[in-house]
């Protein structure tokens, strides 16, 4: 299947605004109450994010974890608000209520980021359902991740699915690490595909930082739910270059093996082979990187003239 | 007028619900085919009329049955999902507590969950403490839920249609001793609020707050105090989240005592919030200290004689009621 040089561009520069997103928010995070809270980046893991995203309808669900920032401004979200939710001011997505741990953004079709792992997938089940039992022609994917994988509710989940066929889309970033555990500490089998033949589900392993295949296994995934054929689980095989937070040391990880894996960086993999394709120039790229560079920093302007709520706000928004 | 075991009347608030609204659907661990062919089960015979699109049967698998009321309420429809018993609400509480309650709140009041999670609950029937728990206290600690408890056939129908109406997560708890007993329901449409207590028995002398399966112990008190010469005013809460604390402490004005009844156990119980409230807000009132008549602090144990010393009695409450007059 042919991908269009647009559809090819926009996966770059949803990694590559990804990837300045969070560079910066890498260092706005080392300055003492400038943003609260943890800080969890994808860094290395884009191509999952805007693979997908990009494989996607715009009326399309996303349910994501606690490594969203890629998988929400690739869904489309406006980096301001996103920023200005990081910073909880009252401008943000979610008024502030969320921060950077459970940004919601449902004008985009990413109502949930839930950061109790393995609460993704009981989640998109629902929402997969709903979309079944209204006829829609639209899909959910759920990301998680290979620790989440070890929770009872994403075997709950995927059962629910499989037996209902409904349009979901289990995307499992296995980026080695769970914590501090490596993942065959955590995972007795080498491959979290193979869990899909469980389920009677389609199951398939893929290199998650190559952008490219993870759009191809991705809408044919989609085509497949939309067909009534059910739910697919894709394992994209990654790795996680920064902590579980900001405040990990990764002690654990082999340096060596994080200088390894940078090296597989799917920003210029991508760039490199839109450009033997002669789908892009290095003079587009440098516009790219001057175009992220000047949202991100408009962003966090945005942020920082932002006023924080005002703290009776905070009893709003309980219930309907 | 129609007389219903609460379990029929729950059938009537579901099928007349699912009439009206297609968004409504039912989940649950044998919501369709159950193994109980008895009619006066809650979701008996729904299968039949609105079919398995609409009435889905799941595995055992509550953080699912859970997780997927939560997405589909996001998402537009109106769950009514059925845990089988209160004690399973900790397979299903990541998907509630965690979720359901705070999704809304975390979004800024962008979405809502009009979800309900029915549940049965109380002790009686000799299946010990694994199916026989009274959680509601964890419930109601738990901003963004609403938590609704009917003592009786004809509020439950009104109650659970008002849930499934209400835009917010609605934690439905069903007292199984109630399902079987034959109480009158009107026949004509209506809803029942939530949020408002109602005065179940007028009196002067004593206030009992109460809610769920323990009515009838209040009641039962009453007419036998009645006999001596003591006028019992009976509280029904119905809804312990929002609490109507007008109901209640306009009752304790009027009375200047107050024993509050719950069936769970005492420690953390939402009797004390309840007596918390009446100190704070209606001490001024208080005639003597109040008292709380509860379930020991005990797990529901299941031989009949232990379970009978479990349930909170007349006799337990009239002694407590003699004890402030």
């Amino acid at each position: 299947m042919q991908v269009s040089a647009e559809k090819q561009r926009e996966m770059l520069w949803t990694m590559l605004l990804s990837r300045r997103f969070e560079d910066e928010l890498m260092e706005l995070c080392k300055v003492e109450g400038k943003i609260p809270g943890m800080m969890i980046l994808s860094t290395g893991q884009e191509a999952v994010g805007s693979g997908a995203c990009a494989a996607l309808e715009p009326e399309d669900v996303i349910i994501t974890n606690h490594r969203s920032h890629n998988h929400l401004l690739a869904k489309g979200a406006d980096p301001n608000v996103l920023m200005a939710e990081i910073y909880c001011k009252r401008t943000g997505c979610n008024k502030g209520k969320s921060g950077t741990l459970h940004l919601a953004v449902p004008e985009v079709n990413a109502p949930c980021t839930s950061t109790v792992v393995g609460a993704g997938p009981p989640i998109a089940v629902g929402q997969a359902f709903a979309q079944q039992y209204k006829g829609e022609q639209r899909v959910t994917v759920c990301f998680f991740g290979d620790g989440a994988a070890a929770e009872g509710s994403v075997h709950e989940a995927m059962n629910l699915a499989a037996l209902w066929r409904l349009p979901v889309i289990f995307i499992c970033e296995n980026n080695v690490y769970a914590g501090a555990q490596r993942y065959e500490e955590h995972a007795p089998n080498p491959s979290m595909a193979d869990r899909a033949a469980a389920y009677a589900m389609s199951g398939v392993a893929v290199d998650g930082n190559d952008a490219l295949a993870v759009y191809h296994v991705v809408r044919k995934a989609r085509e497949r739910a939309l067909a009534g054929e059910g739910p697919s689980l894709i394992e994209c095989k990654t790795y996680r270059c920064r902590g579980h937070g900001e405040a990990d040391p990764q002690h654990y990880q082999p340096k060596e093996e994080i200088c390894a894996w940078q090296e597989k960086c799917p920003i210029p993999r991508l760039r490199d082979d839109l450009i033997s394709q002669g789908v892009l120039t290095a003079a587009d790229y440098q516009e790219m990187e001057g175009r992220a560079e000047t949202i991100v920093m408009e962003a966090v302007r945005f942020a920082e003239d932002s006023p924080y709520p005002s703290p009776e706000e905070a009893l709003e928004d309980v219930f309907a | 007028m129609q007389k219903l075991g609460m379990g029929q009347a729950i059938n009537q608030a579901l099928r007349e619900e699912m009439r009206r609204d297609p968004n409504v659907f039912l989940a649950g661990e044998g919501v369709g085919v159950s193994i109980h062919l008895n009619p006066m089960f809650p979701t008996h015979g729904l299968l039949e009329e609105f079919g398995p699109g609409r009435i889905k049967d799941t595995p055992v698998s509550e953080a699912a049955i859970a997780g997927l009321a939560v997405g589909a309420a996001e998402a537009g429809l109106r769950p009514v999902v059925e845990i089988m018993f209160n004690p399973f609400f900790t397979l299903a509480s990541d998907m509630i507590v965690n979720h359901a309650a705070k999704l809304r709140y975390l979004s800024g009041g962008k979405s809502a969950f009009p979800l309900v999670v029915r549940m049965k609950s109380g002790a009686g029937i000799g299946a010990g403490c694994q199916h026989s728990h009274n959680l509601e206290a964890w419930a109601a600690h738990c901003p963004g839920l609403k938590v609704v408890m009917p003592a009786t056939s004809a509020d439950a129908k009104g109650l659970l249609k008002s849930a499934i109406r209400d835009d917010n997560p609605v934690i439905f708890i069903e007292h199984m001793g109630l399902y079987f007993a034959p109480m009158p329901v009107p026949e004509d449409e209506y809803t029942t609020p939530i949020g408002k207590a109602e005065v179940k028995r007028p009196g002067k002398d004593v206030t009992v707050v109460t809610w769920s399966g323990m009515l009838g112990v209040g009641l039962a008190a009453a007419e036998k105090l009645a006999q001596e010469g003591v006028d019992v005013e009976i509280v029904d809460l119905r809804t312990l989240v929002p609490l109507d604390k007008e109901t209640v402490l306009a009752s304790v004005a009027k009375t200047g005592r107050l024993v509050v009844l719950h069936e769970a156990t005492r420690t953390g119980g939402f009797g004390g919030e309840v007596a918390a409230v009446v100190m704070e807000e209606g001490f001024h009132n208080l005639k003597a200290p109040l008292r709380r008549v509860t379930g020991p602090d005990i797990p529901v144990p299941a031989s009949p004689p232990l379970e009978r010393f479990y349930i909170p009695s007349d006799e337990q409450l009239i002694a407590a009621i003699k004890e402030i007059l």
